[in-house]
């Protein structure tokens, strides 16, 4: 078996570590780039040793709860905290007042307070805090502290919100034309639109054969990540704060808890405590400034946990959006034009709207080659919740609709659904609407080609019908009569990375010594482990890079720089090349200490199983001797290729650094009597440029197909009046393994020449298809137009 | 009120108030923090424990309803320093992204292959169908519970002579 190890902690900082601050990582798997080797946290994760950030202790901290706003909307007129803080066991409770530095955060545009102050602009806004001995008394005393509140009518509606009279009179009208008002019922003083692209290619009035036109909408998704909000903030007694918490990028993180706080970094240090899931959710903000408030307000360590409603208010969601498509081809079925308006409805505060907008804009046509393109997206302000970062944002709501397109242009045409999607397949060296020329090889055609052919699940036998396997399942709604079957497909494209100029980087430390007479590696990275696997990954590569098989996985912290965030399927990509980069520095380094001890020709030797070897495989010194008493530390950042800004008029540039391939096939039992689902089998192949960790890879593809999925069949957040009406899993249902089906798996490997090894990011694009070709089943199976998701039973039966 | 049961072998006693659940009384007063805590409307099943041998969800158990009873956590799956072969297939089988749902996945196999040594993957399907995974699609946790029921026998023989 791998043995579990955890560090020690040295004796001195022991007194301000938590129990459950996280260990170095090591096991004793083997396995280089291109193999699957075991989970460095594997063990400790199967033993339960593994600490997530709920799980974080110290004997003598406080818990804090957080008095979060009721109304959508609504002005502060006086908060009252005295019965609050007269509760026994309360210590402290913190208002807008309190936030020391400035009251802002923000992913990309600093707009919403750490805590209300005048206005509040969603349901679930934070209001104040309260730290207390015992959770429940946290939570008793916050119930106590009183909000008077002038409540305001909430503006819910995203295209209400930007001035426009009427979806119609929108479309009337080319969407540049219209007067978008900024001023009109503003939630924020510069007005309600945080993104407008426009994206202009070709001509638009040239003329078509055949035009289908469509409405599309694509309800609030959840990230649903299982382990709740949570970490420790640790005062250090000199104004300083160290923070143990769940996130996605430790350094954004610092970022905007110094600028709160009016820290310095070196004041603010983070550590990433263990990550149940993450899919976005996490990119944001969510107890970070409130628990390091709280600590350096008593002076004591601070624990905060969210409960899973809690959860539903404390982190942002998937956009939903609303999507006005108009497709023209000629009689052969090649794409004329596609005229496009896309609305996200960002909720309260931007988060990441403008990448999202950025994102539904760019790839809004899918992964088709069109001459003639007009798209405008849009980012809007609402009093809805806000909205940000979920696995494939701003690219999984406009494949809903594009696809549903494609599928009704193949129907208007009688071809083949496959057949005009290959057609008009985007290959290397085809443009994109913003004008971007890709660059290295994009299989569109070959990925529907080979989901064709994949073998299709057995027809049920009528004789012997298992219940389990009908829609309704052992509720026993049906045997077989009313059901009837569907095959759909979509496929899409995703960029990798962060677009659109932005300086997207990564860092990693790596420490090569002698120890027992074996070379021993450290890798150091901030980039975070959500579960995805990147630990593994980092072994692997220096595994590869260095010849070495013991590679420990130092925890993940602000000592080192910033590893970007984990998000845009950037990870294996960004920081996987920062650790290439810096094994071949330490390489280097010991070549340098190798020529001291031989006269032979070390050029192009290579690191391999612990020696260093001539080209021919002649080993001419084992690396631990040429290491000797040294310890060898090199760090490096690993950059991308630049892109380009968008231009604000055209909507062209070089956007984006690289994009992500998939397409699914779904087979889908339809209830039609009853409108109940049951999908039989998702199909996925999927370009991954090289296969770092083929089990790793696989995984992200099942994973990401069923969240996909999910949005297709069952998963919304209900908003109505902009208030949630069901922030629980009791409401708010995500797949069980009774609603996910046999997902057959192809993994392509085309290389992208500019990529480290050649990969591609792989784990939004699953997300993306596979929602679309499960509506895509259900429409084939019911005739029906199906223009919403998720699909519910009413929308099938009609009632 | 004075509660005592028999955690993971080890005879518990502990002061607890009447209306603290299982799973804060696992985590909070005994300090086994692999029991997880994901939902407070008993739909996620994070919390699953085996009490008596069949797997409950904790959160709908008062520590109080668990006294007399034997409760088996995560931390009690290994025996003489060797892994449970459901333990050793998730690992075996990339059953685990994450890993929070883990530990209540792993405690329904156990109690299945307890009573079914050789479960049909539909037979896997149903014991776990009360609990959620949001990373892994559930594909590869079925081959790690198939992993299990594949290699019981053989790992099961080195736990008894490891032990």
């Amino acid at each position: 078996m791998t043995t579990p190890t955890q560090a020690t902690t040295p004796a001195a900082a022991r007194t301000r570590t938590p129990i459950g601050a996280p260990g170095r990582l090591e096991n004793d798997a083997k396995g280089g780039v291109g193999t699957s080797p075991q989970r460095p946290d594997g063990a400790l994760k199967v033993t339960g040793e593994f600490a997530y950030s709920s799980d974080l202790w110290m004997d003598n901290m406080l818990w804090g709860v957080t008095l979060r706003s009721p109304h959508p909307f609504a002005r502060i007129r006086a908060v009252d905290i005295a019965a609050a803080l007269a509760t026994p066991g309360v210590v402290a409770v913190l208002t807008a007042a309190d936030v020391p530095g400035r009251n802002v955060f923000g992913l990309e545009l600093s707009d919403q307070p750490v805590l209300a102050d005048d206005v509040v602009r969603y349901q679930g806004e934070a209001v104040a805090l309260v730290a207390a001995d015992h959770p429940e008394i946290a939570r008793q005393a916050a119930k106590k502290i009183r909000v008077d509140y002038q409540v305001w009518e909430p503006i819910t509606d995203a295209r209400a919100a930007l001035g426009h009279p009427t979806w119609n009179r929108l479309h009337d009208h080319p969407a540049e034309d219209v007067e978008l008002s900024r001023s009109a019922a503003a939630i924020h003083p510069k007005g309600n639109l945080v993104r407008h692209l426009k994206i202009r290619k070709g001509d638009p009035d040239e003329a078509a054969d055949v035009v289908v036109r469509g409405e599309y909408s694509v309800g609030m998704q959840d990230q649903a990540f299982l382990g709740p909000e949570s970490g420790l903030a640790v005062p250090d007694g000199e104004g300083g704060v160290d923070l143990y918490v769940a996130t996605q990028w430790l350094h954004v993180d610092q970022r905007q808890i110094c600028t709160a706080l009016g820290l310095t970094p070196d004041q603010v240090r983070l550590t990433l405590a263990g990550v149940g899931g993450a899919f976005g959710g996490r990119e944001d903000l969510s107890m970070h400034v409130h628990g390091c408030m709280l600590a350096l307000h008593t002076g004591k360590p601070v624990k905060m946990v969210y409960n899973r409603e809690e959860s539903f208010f404390g982190h942002v969601h998937r956009h939903p959006a609303e999507m006005r498509y108009e497709h023209g081809a000629t009689r052969d079925g090649t794409l004329v034009f596609v005229n496009c308006d896309i609305y996200f409805d960002g909720g309260a505060y931007a988060s990441s709207t403008p990448a999202v907008v950025g994102n539904g804009g760019t790839m809004g046509i899918g992964p088709y080659v069109v001459p003639n393109v007009r798209i405008d997206a849009y980012g809007v302000y609402t009093n809805n919740p806000p909205c940000g970062a979920m696995r494939g944002f701003g690219s999984v709501q406009t494949a809903f609709a594009y696809e549903a397109q494609m599928d009704l242009l193949a129907a208007e045409l009688g071809m083949d659904p496959i057949d005009l999607r290959v057609r008009n397949a985007m290959a290397e060296g085809s443009v994109t609407p913003h004008g971007q020329t890709i660059d290295s090889p994009a299989p569109v055609a070959e990925l529907l080609q080979r989901l064709r052919e994949m073998p299709l699940p057995a027809e049920p036998d009528g004789a012997d019908i298992d219940l389990r396997s009908l829609p309704g399942g052992v509720a026993n709604s049906t045997h077989g009569e009313g059901v009837k079957r569907g095959v759909g497909y979509a496929v899409t494209y995703k960029n990798v990375a962060f677009s659109e100029g932005f300086d997207d980087y990564s860092t990693a430390r790596v420490q090569i010594e002698a120890h027992q007479g074996n070379p021993l590696v450290v890798v150091h990275t901030a980039a975070a482990e959500v579960g995805q696997g990147l630990v593994t990954i980092e072994q692997q590569i220096c595994r590869t890079e260095l010849g070495v098989e013991n590679v420990i996985v130092h925890p993940k912290n602000t000592d080192v720089g910033s590893g970007g965030s984990t998000s845009a399927s950037r990870q294996t990509y960004m920081t996987g090349g920062a650790v290439k980069l810096a094994c071949e520095a330490v390489r280097d380094r010991i070549l340098t200490l190798a020529r001291d001890r031989t006269d032979a020709p070390l050029d192009d030797a290579a690191l391999v199983d612990g020696n260093i070897v001539t080209p021919s495989g002649a080993v001419l010194m084992s690396i631990a001797d040429a290491i000797g008493e040294a310890v060898i530390e090199e760090t490096r950042e690993h950059h991308h290729r630049p892109t380009e800004e968008i231009d604000p008029e055209t909507g062209q540039g070089f956007a984006h650094v690289q994009y992500s391939f998939s397409a699914h096939r779904a087979v889908v039992d339809v209830d039609t009597e009853l409108g109940l689902l049951k999908v039989v089998e998702l199909a996925c192949v999927q370009d991954v440029g090289k296969a770092l960790n083929a089990d790793a890879v696989v995984g992200q593809i099942q994973g990401g197909s069923a969240q996909g999925m999910g949005l297709a069949i069952m998963e919304e957040i209900v908003v109505k009046d902009g208030k949630i009406r069901n922030p629980s899993f009791t409401d708010y249902l995500i797949p069980t393994i009774l609603d996910t089906p046999p997902m057959p798996i192809q993994v392509l490997e085309y290389a992208d020449p500019h990529a480290p090894y050649g990969l591609r990011g792989v784990g939004e694009a699953p997300t993306i298809s596979s929602g679309p070709a499960v509506a895509a089943a259900i429409r084939q199976a019911t005739g029906l137009p199906l223009t919403r998701v998720p699909i519910r039973p009413e929308h099938i039966t009609g009632t | 009120m004075q509660v005592s049961m028999t955690v993971n072998g080890e005879a518990i006693s502990r002061e607890v108030e009447p209306r603290v659940l299982l799973v804060h009384f696992l985590r909070d007063d005994i300090g086994l923090t692999g029991t997880h805590w994901g939902c407070d409307t008993s739909n996620c099943g994070l919390c699953t424990v085996l009490m008596d041998g069949a797997p409950v969800k904790s959160c709908t158990v008062l520590a109080a309803m668990a006294a007399g009873h034997d409760i088996r956590t995560v931390e009690g799956m290994a025996t003489g320093g060797t892994l449970d072969p459901v333990q050793q297939g998730f690992m075996e089988e990339h059953g685990l992204q994450c890993g929070f749902c883990t530990p209540g996945m792993m405690l329904t196999a156990r109690a299945l292959l307890d009573r079914d040594p050789n479960p049909s993957n539909q037979d896997i399907r149903e014991a776990i169908s009360g609990q959620l995974c949001r990373c892994t699609g559930y594909t590869n946790i079925i081959k790690s519970i198939r992993w299990a029921a594949d290699h019981q026998s053989e790992t099961a023989g080195a736990a008894t002579e490891g032990s």
